[in-house]
């Protein structure tokens, strides 16, 4: 097992192996064994697996710094940046070793790296945009790359019997014209690279590319017929080769589509079987890709075309078979092997360019090349775009053609393609090495370098990106309808027939074929749209905090309600943020909501802006993991700004009980407030519910105050670090309209209220109940509590006031803050900040004391917490937001100990 | 060419048929050739059976809907120059014509306003300038395949239509609903080339 491994995990490995199990070295049977070593080395085992790790390795540290610095990246592009650092590396390595090694081989080019890229181009083609534009693209494919090459080679060696170009470079014609056909071809690989970056509109974008794709069979064909004649001697060439020549154009463009199309039906297909394993559902689709691309390879057809139309072709019916997280596996998979394998590419490129052994420097040839392919491609460019603008609904204007012409990039195809020349048959061979490491330098780096500029400076339409939205779906298709009935009534059968009758066909067949049947669905591109959008709101929605399965139903943030009134500040603040996930659906950015925006800027004022709770971090980890600063931070202010409301409070209350008393005390005070609450509600609501209610509260109350105390009284975190219940309040006027009837709807059991009062009493001890609570009254840290709890809780609050218990009534103060306030406040210490001129209460400067000597007496009694975790259900239930009232009371838990 | 003057002069109203629409003559000719052609009886104009025997169109699921568009206001038979007026909107954007057409006449047939409207009207059967849901809704059904249940479309048809929605009266004005097209091409995506 090992051993296996060992080529992969490299070369520490190979080191332990060694040392632990040397009874299983490989070494030669008839020898005798050369006795138990420690320690071996046995690099050349791993030395192939272990450079190629190490090449690409390399190229993804490379990649790496140079995106640090995002300056340098946003002016060079990548492509330029590996080949600079494959030449610094080259030069290295031919310093170390003498000799040139570790370069572009065209075998490992065409078998490894070349595949990955083209896959991922294919797979991840806008597929419509690609067929819309497929006239173009076709042209440029193949009468320009044609027009290119023969140009070109024609240029050269007229160049030549000119005599500018030295004599030394024996080549004929033929010989030109081979040149010219691996010359002439823009590779797809640079292209991809660069234009990449860039971001033009996506019709010049796909026109390039997809000419760079597509001329692989134009340049492939070119280049064996031109070598098979410059091998046979010009003089034995017949009138039937060329005729074969333009044949095999077609077979082998032609075949390498079939056999995409092939292998891109089979791996459909296999995807639908695939329920059961879906691990492998990744796998099948890189094996069949590869297959496709190796078959071809075979037959000597056009290895990129195959690729290329398997990925465009099965996309559609594997996306829709394979589960989501293998789409996913596919998508970053391609992604990483192509980017890797064009890491490589060019990092090798440039390691390649410094074996001067293999090329030999013409000035004449290489300046005339250069001159050439640039010349005869912008040329070539505008011939073919004014003949394509005649039938094009969109023609290309100027600036469309000066980028199409400076956006042909040459690259590691060709520099492939001229290594595998035969030096024998092409005696010039040197010569073109050298013009085509130039030309693609040239092409990459200093093309690459101004095109982005360039884009600029023309203003060149860039491409705009915009995600999806439903009616963008849906009255595309309606409008792609329109077209295709327009046509039919014209009597016209252009391109949106034909179109359409493809998906009907489609639909009719091929779909039922190759797709599972509960995939079937998915295949709607509207339901498709439809699909995603929901799922992003879902991500978003639980990201902003929500719950998704809060009581309340749940609503999403593309969903907002109608009843929102206008656009307010609320909506820039959480642009602003940012954190509102839901805001950047741009969908949804115009339609608002303001109860929505509303609760998200509540959650987010409240998770930036709230004391986090000691209790939380008490429950992942020990306290001692607590990063102190910000805690202690966090205490003083609490500490400060509770005394200060409390001395204030203190000032102007009358009731001067003496709060000292433990646990047996408060539980008498607890049950006095319920009857008190039921009486003394100011409102006159009915006495009963909101009785209840507001005892359940004002247990949770105490149990803050209580830590207050002992936060007051220095007790320091630990005491804080008890269930904290934080009530937020968003608007001070909720106080006065005491709902009852709403507290009624929010809680469903007023009985539950009852046994609070008992609770809390039994919450009183702190430092054991406390965190239980909190716990069971919810495990995240905010949650939003619906006015109609506040009421309640204020009611409470009052009764607890007129009971003359200080701490009861400096939680209620709590709830009347604006939220934002109470951002700033702590809830650890649940510091009451009697902020409501209705709410007064005295605060017996005892009480800290009192507390004091609570938190030590708190810990002994176990049974109460047990109790506890009833209270904290019932404390959930009031908390329970409900969605019909418009004001919001906010309540900030610490849920710890979960 | 005298084939062409000699259909030019059977057509009545050329010249105003031209300002209007915009057609080149060639074009012109071409579409009169084809209405001839669809009108089964020659009797001088198109109606709603000459459409529907397009083959294609049976299967459009916006066929009817767009043989429909044909007939504005409930009437049962097109002459050549309405036919050739809906199709005016299918008419390439050439940017060199839009400056001096715009201030002689309010605005083309082709125009980006236009062709959305031509879009909209598909869509508000009612003619009360509103998409309301059950309207996308309709729209939905011919438009989503068999395999989506009704639920879903429903649920599809209240999201697409409170996408748009900005002023929540629960329907799709044009105004919105040029604004959800807004970032799209439409010049491009609502033009026949061989409509010139």
């Amino acid at each position: 097992m090992l051993r296996t491994a060992l080529p992969l995990l490299g070369l520490p490995l190979a080191e332990t192996e060694a040392a632990g199990e040397p009874t299983k070295e490989p070494g030669a049977p008839g020898e005798p064994p050369p006795g138990l070593a420690l320690f071996r080395w046995q690099w050349h085992e791993v030395e192939a697996p272990y450079l190629v790790a190490l090449w690409i390795l390399v190229a993804s540290l490379a990649k790496i710094v140079f995106h640090l610095s995002r300056k340098v990246t946003s002016l060079v592009p990548e492509s330029c940046l590996l080949i600079l650092l494959g030449l610094v590396l080259g030069g290295i390595v031919l310093a170390v070793a003498k000799k040139a090694e570790y370069q572009l081989e065209p075998g490992t080019f065409f078998l490894f790296l070349l595949p990955p890229i083209v896959l991922d181009s294919g797979y991840f083609m806008p597929s419509r945009l690609f067929f819309d534009n497929l006239g173009a693209i076709l042209t440029y494919a193949v009468v320009g790359t044609l027009w290119n090459a023969f140009t070109t080679g024609a240029a050269l060696w007229g160049l030549q019997q000119v005599g500018l170009v030295a004599p030394r470079v024996q080549a004929g014609l033929l010989d030109f014209l081979l040149f010219g056909s691996l010359i002439s071809a823009v590779d797809p690989v640079a292209v991809l690279a660069v234009f990449e970056e860039v971001h033009v509109n996506e019709t010049l974008f796909i026109i390039v590319f997809g000419e760079s794709l597509l001329n692989d069979a134009v340049t492939v064909v070119l280049y064996k017929v031109c070598n098979s004649f410059v091998e046979m001697g010009s003089a034995n060439v017949q009138a039937t080769d060329y005729l074969k020549g333009i044949a095999s154009l077609f077979v082998v463009s032609l075949g390498g589509a079939a056999v995409g199309l092939v292998f891109a039906f089979l791996l459909a297909l296999t995807t639908r079987f695939t329920k059961r394993v879906r691990i492998i559902e990744p796998l099948l689709v890189f094996l069949l890709a590869y297959a496709a691309y190796l078959t071809a390879e075979m037959a000597s057809l056009s290895a990129i075309i195959a690729v290329t139309m398997c990925g465009l072709g099965c996309k559609k019916y594997v996306e829709a078979n394979i589960s989501h997280k293998s789409r996913t596996a596919v998508k970053y998979t391609m992604k990483t092997l192509a980017s890797c394998a064009e890491t490589v590419i060019f990092m090798l490129l440039g390691i390649s360019a410094v074996d001067s052994s293999k090329w030999a420097w013409d000035s004449g040839l290489v300046l005339g090349t250069l001159i050439f392919i640039l010349f005869f491609r912008a040329l070539g460019v505008v011939l073919q775009t004014w003949v394509l603008n005649q039938f094009r609904l969109v023609p290309l204007d100027k600036i469309d053609q000066v980028v199409m012409s400076y956006g042909g990039l040459r690259g590691a195809v060709a520099f492939a393609l001229v290594i595998l020349l035969d030096r024998t048959k092409v005696p010039a061979k040197d010569y073109f090495v050298a013009t085509t490491i130039v030309v693609v330098f040239f092409t990459v780096i200093i093309q690459g370098l101004t095109i982005k500029p360039l884009v600029k400076w023309l203003k060149v339409k860039r491409s705009e990106h915009h995600k999806p939205t439903l009616n963008q779906e849906l009255h595309e298709h309606t409008f792609d309808h329109i077209l295709a009935a327009v046509e039919d009534v014209v009597g016209h059968h252009g391109y949106h027939y034909w179109r359409d009758r493809w998906e009907q066909f489609d639909k009719k067949y091929l779909s039922q074929l190759l797709m599972r049947r509960s995939a079937y669905r998915i295949r709607d591109q509207i339901w498709d749209v439809y699909y995603r959008l929901n799922i992003r709101d879902a991500i978003s929605f639980v990201d902003q905090g929500g719950h998704v399965l809060s009581s309340t139903g749940l609503t999403l943030p593309s969903m907002p309600s109608r009843n929102s009134v206008a656009e307010t500040s609320v909506t820039n603040l959480l642009r602003e943020s940012g954190s509102g996930a839901c805001l950047d659906l741009q969908v949804i950015d115009t339609v608002r909501s303001g109860r929505d925006r509303e609760d998200a800027v509540m959650h987010h004022l409240l998770c930036g802006g709230l004391y986090k709770p000691r209790r939380r971090y008490k429950a992942s980890c020990s306290r001692h993991f607590i990063s102190e600063d910000a805690q202690e931070r966090q205490d003083k202010e609490v500490f400060q700004q509770n005394m200060k409301r409390r001395l204030e409070s203190f000032k102007s209350t009358k009731h001067n009980i003496c709060f000292t008393k433990n646990k047996p005390r408060l539980r008498k005070p607890g049950h006095k407030k319920d009857g008190v609450a039921n009486t003394e509600t100011t409102n006159g609501k009915p006495p009963r519910d909101l009785g209840f209610q507001d005892t359940a509260a004002v247990i949770v109350t105490l149990e803050s105050e209580e830590e207050e105390e002992e936060s007051d009284s220095s007790e320091t975190e630990k005491e804080d670090d008890e269930g904290i219940i934080f009530v937020a309040r968003a608007t001070s006027e909720v106080l006065q309209e005491g709902k009852v009837s709403g507290n009624l709807e929010v809680c469903p059991s007023p009985r539950v209220i009852p046994p609070s009062p008992t609770c809390a009493e039994k919450q009183l001890p702190w430092k054991s109940g406390q965190g239980d609570l909190a716990v069971y009254v919810s495990s995240e840290t905010t949650k939003i509590v619906p006015v109609d709890m506040q009421t309640g809780w204020n009611q409470s609050i009052s009764s607890l006031e007129s009971l003359a218990s200080p701490p009861c009534t400096q939680a209620p103060t709590m709830t009347h803050l604006p939220p934002r306030p109470l951002a700033a406040e702590e809830p650890q210490a649940p510091l009451a900040l009697p902020s409501d001129p209705l709410l007064s209460f005295a605060f017996p400067p005892s009480l800290a004391k009192a507390g004091r000597s609570r938190s030590e007496s708190s810990a002994d009694i176990p049974q109460q917490q047990e109790l506890q975790p009833l209270m904290g259900q019932k404390d959930h239930t009031h908390l329970s937001p409900r969605a019909a009232n418009p004001r919001w009371c906010i309540q900030f838990n610490k849920g710890g100990q979960l | 060419m005298g084939s062409c003057s000699s259909h030019a002069a059977s057509i009545p109203d050329w010249d105003d048929i031209r300002r209007e629409t915009g057609f080149s003559q060639a074009s012109l000719v071409r579409l009169h050739h084809r209405f001839r052609a669809l009108d089964c009886n020659k009797k001088g104009y198109l109606c709603r059976m000459d459409l529907q025997q397009i083959g294609a169109l049976a299967v459009n699921p916006l066929g009817d809907r767009i043989i429909d568009s044909f007939f504005p206001d409930g009437s049962h038979s097109v002459d050549f120059r309405g036919f050739v007026r809906i199709l005016a909107h299918f008419r390439p954007v050439e940017d060199e014509g839009t400056g001096i057409r715009d201030p002689k006449e309010p605005e083309p047939l082709n125009s980006r306003m236009n062709k959305l409207r031509f879009a909209f009207q598909l869509y508000d059967l009612d003619r009360d300038g509103k998409i309301s849901r059950h309207e996308m809704l309709q729209v939905l059904r011919l438009m989503v395949g068999a395999q989506v249940t009704e639920e879903q479309l429903e649920s599809i048809a209240d999201r697409t239509v409170q996408e748009a929605d900005e002023d929540g009266d629960g329907a799709v004005s044009f105004l919105e609903f040029a604004k959800t097209l807004e970032k799209m091409n439409v010049e491009q995506k609502m033009s026949i080339r061989i409509l010139k």
